[in-house]
């Protein structure tokens, strides 16, 4: 054929054409317009539709971030600062208020000088998270920074004495020493004895210890102590006179300044009015703000002062009639001893002897400044309660999930009921059974820290949700990886610790992290039990007489936190994800 | 060779209790129970004592006492003077109440959102995940209280719609958007079968019954008044039922199910002249009159109008009340689980595998036949169970109520009853129980379902 052609065709091209431009809808933005907008008439329509809905989504915010208020200190203020270019109350946003409350609605009512220490734990958080979620990236040595972690952020948020985290932490060693050496007698009993040891150490020894230490302490300190004390409060007394007077001076200060702010204000609305130039007026009215806003800020800052000034001065002073009253309280102790004894006579011997121990407590503190949990509040709150729980959990989350995989009968239905029951009941309810039944379940007499409770019923809580999330993870591995264990004669629990929950947690990494964003933002239902999260503390707020009727940039202003932490926690668990299935295949 | 092994023992030490792996397991699983049981008497006996310390007995009887206390919206016929129990069940219809519409419109705003999400247009594919991721990653709670607050705080108060030249006029001049809550036009029938009961002598006879109940709880006790509550309930539920205007609805309900089947029966039977001859006979004008017409008939014949709000006084009459407790939990719910839904609705329609779609452009099939018929029935079975369990969700977390004031069964049984009466234990009890029923029962009913779309494998 081809022979044949050969002679006949009397022309061949012998170079190729230049490639000529595509059509002009086929390149660029017009292709790409055509392809991603308007497809079809359906696509058409539906993009306009966009677009009309964005344009009134972005005419409607624009303006009002625009025109928003940064320097006011109350809504009616942010108002009159508005009115001054002529503008009503809703055509700007008022974001003073986050201006004025932003460290309240992240720490709640933290000392604001010891803010150093959650930011600080914050921050250690991620370094003893790395060794855990960038496993190959950084050095294996972390991990025992992570082991330590917990004690650290414990006693960095909370203070107190800087050897409590130390005996809290022996009390796991001594746990494991047990474990190891009586595991080489029986594994049943190397646990059992664990545990026991365990409970042992916080509960019985650890107490004596503490108050061993702090009673030694306390006695050095003790010749010393009436005298340093009563210096720190003549120290203190000045000190919060002169404190006093210049918050006077500032009240009257801020009160010359409104009424200044109130005579621009009425000049420039007046001008206003006339039609004539008001910039410069208002020029001034805004400088007067300004002015207006640092007094009152150092107001501010004065009047988180001075209670922090008189707090240190009640605790000396009680502390200082406390030592003196020490020998006294001592010899009282020794004489009811003496007598006979009676229920009476015990009951005054645990009273005194407790007031001895908390004097000695707050005499023999070496370490941070205590903080109580009340003082805890805001996204702080909510980050403490997420992470704690959800890191409490997880030994409890992976046995009730091998326990729900287990062929033991009893085992398997202790666990199918106790999952079951946590998920179908509301986390709200949980909450209401941590505030008011914890009580009626614990000995009489026991009472602890609502926040402690609440922690305790969450983990319980997130346990059911882990192990459902760990399940689906050992049910995701191949059945050759159990069987390769039982061929290799691993026993039960080697078997799952060696081979199957390394793969099968690997895989639920995703899953607990989704668990944790949806745990954290469960964490604002705590503000029906009188925690201050922050939508309690955006409530608290709202309720002010300053900035009654503001809703939309307070809650703007918590919604973009929390979007913030749980987008990006989201995305990592995306990642991962892809991360794993890439391993996999 | 016979003296390799020794020959099994048949004899049985103690020692195998724990070492052979025969008997392991069972001691394994006596000591867990014998160690759960000593845990739940600790607790047990721990609440005795706690109990007889605040003088407390564990006792139900809270639950035919007198309420005593209002509640502002009811499904079913109650006030002050009735019992925490029925105050309870007015909460429980009310969290139903608010979790059937979340779940449903969310469903409705879910798919579709999902299926925007796949779309080919880049414009109406990044608003919808920028929704998606809006809404998902924001607490639910926030979403709540800001809608409550933008309803209660940015509308216009009952009292602006007044005068000559108000402040506020009504949507379409037949919706009223208020700080109240909002009104809308609602069906209401002239001459149903609720109408000449509703003047008739049972509203009276109801009330007798109530005098009675009342007098008798007065001079013989509450034990009376419970004999007579049980006599009485099937009468009292029916004029209840049809003073409510219930059975109206029933009625119409009635009607619409019958269209239901007999557009069903039609359906199937053009399929079967589909199958025996292969041509599919016309249907749709025969169905949609099956649709409408009854349902026209029962609303000429129950006189059916349209009865709009109206400004009476400082307050609106007519219509059908919204509360904003009400629209702000479901609107919250409703957005907020969508969120969720679509990605689950996305994510099965992705799962579906290519190969699938082709194969039908392949048979010739049009791309709204493909997806009708191939691509979402299999969708549906891996979009189905996360979607129960979203509904779940939906549900549990409609106790958020609480937040607005909407009163569900947390808002009486689980607060005012337990704030009245002091009785957590028993009162914090039955609403996890309900909690748990319900749970299960929704798990159970999707799971039916969800059995009947499963792949049937050989």
């Amino acid at each position: 054929m081809s022979d044949t052609h050969a002679q006949t065709v009397s022309y061949v091209r012998d170079t190729m054409l230049s490639e000529s431009e595509p059509p002009l809808t086929e390149k660029g933005v017009v292709k790409w317009l055509r392809e991603n907008l308007f497809s079809s008439a359906m696509n058409g329509i539906l993009t306009v539709l966009s677009l009309i809905a964005i344009y009134f989504i972005v005419a409607g915010l624009v303006p009002w971030l625009w025109n928003s208020v940064w320097t006011a200190g109350s809504l009616s203020e942010c108002r009159e600062v508005l009115s001054t270019s002529g503008l009503g109350s809703h055509d700007g946003g008022c974001f003073a208020v986050i201006v004025e409350r932003w460290q309240q609605l992240i720490f709640g009512f933290y000392p604001s000088d010891l803010y150093w220490r959650p930011v600080l734990a914050f921050a250690l958080f991620f370094v003893a998270l790395a060794p855990i979620l960038f496993a190959e990236k950084v050095p294996g040595q972390l991990l025992y920074f992570t082991l330590i972690y917990p004690f650290l952020a414990v006693w960095l948020i909370w203070g107190g004495a800087f050897w409590m985290p130390i005996l809290i932490a022996l009390g796991f060693v001594v746990g494991y020493l047990t474990l190891v050496f009586g595991g080489k007698i029986n594994a049943i009993v190397g646990v059992i004895g664990a545990i026991l040891a365990a409970v042992v150490w916080w509960f019985l020894i650890m107490p004596f210890l503490n108050g061993a230490i702090n009673a030694g302490v306390a006695n050095s300190r003790l010749d010393a102590a009436p005298a340093t004390l009563q210096a720190e409060i003549d120290a203190l007394a000045p000190e919060i006179a002169a404190l006093e007077a210049t918050m006077d001076d500032t009240t009257a200060q801020i009160g010359d300044l409104v009424a200044n702010k109130d005579a621009a204000l009425a000049k420039v609305l007046e001008l206003r009015e006339q039609g004539s130039a008001f910039e410069a007026e208002q020029q001034a009215f805004l400088s007067t703000m300004d002015d207006l806003m640092v007094v009152r800020e150092e107001l501010a800052e004065m009047n988180l002062q001075l209670p922090l000034l008189t707090d240190r001065q009640r605790k000396a002073r009680d502390l200082l009639g406390r030592v003196n009253n020490l020998p006294d309280t001592k010899a009282r102790i020794a004489e009811l001893r003496s007598q006979p004894a009676t229920e009476s006579n015990a009951a005054m011997i645990q009273t005194l002897r407790a007031s001895v121990a908390d004097t000695q407590a707050n005499l023999g503190l070496i370490g941070l400044r205590p903080v109580s949990s009340r003082e805890i509040g805001g996204f702080m709150l909510g980050i403490i309660i997420g992470v704690a729980c959800i890191v409490l959990s997880l030994p409890l989350g992976i046995l009730l999930a091998l326990g729900r995989q287990s062929p033991l009968f009893i085992i398997n239905k202790i666990c199918v009921v106790f999952i079951e029951v946590i998920r179908g009941v509301p986390l709200i309810v949980w909450l209401i059974t941590a505030s008011l039944l914890l009580n009626y379940f614990l000995p009489p007499g026991t009472n602890f820290d609502l926040m402690l409770r609440v922690i305790i019923m969450v983990t319980l809580f997130s346990a059911a949700y882990i192990a459902e999330v760990v399940r689906g993870g050992l049910a995701a591995l191949p059945k050759g990886q159990y069987e390769a264990a039982d061929a290799l004669g691993l026993d039960y629990w080697k078997s799952m610790r060696l081979i199957v929950l390394p793969q099968a947690l690997k895989i639920s990494i995703p899953g607990i992290v989704n668990t944790f964003i949806g745990l954290f933002k469960d964490t604002t239902l705590v503000l029906f039990i009188g925690l201050l999260d922050p939508l309690g503390l955006a409530g608290a707020i709202r309720a002010s007489t300053d900035w009654n009727g503001i809703y939309w940039e307070l809650f703007a202003f918590i919604g973009l936190l929390f979007f913030i932490m749980c987008y990006s926690m989201g995305r990592y668990s995306l990642w991962l994800e892809k991360k794993l299935q890439r391993e996999h295949r | 060779m016979s003296t390799m092994s020794d020959a099994p023992k048949d004899s049985f030490r103690l020692s195998q209790l724990i070492y052979d792996t025969r008997y392991r397991s069972i001691t394994i699983q006596v000591v867990a129970l014998v160690l759960l049981c000593v845990a739940f008497g600790w607790l047990i006996n721990n609440t005795i004592q706690n109990l007889a310390v605040l003088g407390k007995e564990f006792d139900f009887g809270f639950i035919r006492s007198v309420a005593g206390y209002d509640i502002n919206q009811m499904l079913i016929d109650y006030d002050n003077q009735q019992t925490h129990g029925r105050a309870a069940l007015v909460g429980i219809l009310n969290t139903l109440l608010v979790a059937a519409l979340g779940c449903a419109t969310a469903t409705v705003l879910g798919v579709f959102i999902g299926i925007l999400r796949l779309s080919k247009n880049w414009i109406v594919r990044n608003l919808m995940a920028v929704y998606v991721e809006g809404f998902r990653n924001v607490p639910l709670l926030l979403w709540i209280i800001l809608i409550f607050a933008v309803t209660t705080e940015s509308t216009p108060s009952p009292r602006d719609f007044r005068g000559e030249n108000p402040e506020a006029s009504m949507v379409l001049n037949s919706v009223a958007i208020t700080n109240r809550g909002v009104y809308v036009p609602t069906v209401r029938f002239a001459n149903g079968p609720s109408t000449p009961l509703a003047e008739g002598d049972y509203v009276a006879q109801l009330a007798e019954w109530k005098d009675d109940r009342r007098a008798a709880v007065r001079d013989r006790g509450i034990l009376a008044r419970t004999w007579m509550s049980t006599t009485t309930l099937p009468a009292r539920t029916y004029v209840a039922a049809v003073q409510s205007g219930f059975i109206d609805w029933l009625v119409v309900f009635i009607a619409l199910g019958g269209s239901f089947y007999a557009a069903r029966l039609v359906k199937r039977n053009a399929l079967q002249t589909q199958q025996d001859t292969g041509v599919l006979p016309t249907t749709w004008p025969l169905r949609l009159a099956i649709w409408l017409i009854p349902v026209t008939i029962v609303f000429w014949i129950m006189g059916a109008f349209l009865d709009f709000p109206e400004m009476a006084g400082f307050n609106f009459k007519g219509g059908l009340h919204l509360r904003n407790s009400l629209i702000a939990l479901w609107l919250a719910l409703s957005l907020y689980t969508s969120a969720f839904i679509a990605e689950i609705v996305r994510a099965g329609i992705l799962a579906v595998s290519k190969g699938q779609s082709e194969a039908s452009f392949a048979l010739g099939m049009r791309p709204n036949w493909t997806m009708n018929l191939v691509i979402l029935p299999q969708a549906l079975r891996v979009i189905i169970p996360p979607l129960i369990s979203q509904f779940l969700n939906l549900t549990k977390n409609s106790s958020l109520a609480i937040a607005v004031g909407y009163m569900d069964v947390r808002a009486t049984l689980g607060g005012i009853t337990i704030n009245q009466t002091g009785r957590e234990l028993e009162g914090i009890l039955l609403m996890a129980l309900f909690y748990l029923i319900l749970s299960l029962a929704i798990s159970m009913v999707m799971n039916i379902y969800n059995n009947s779309t499963k792949l049937m494998e050989r």
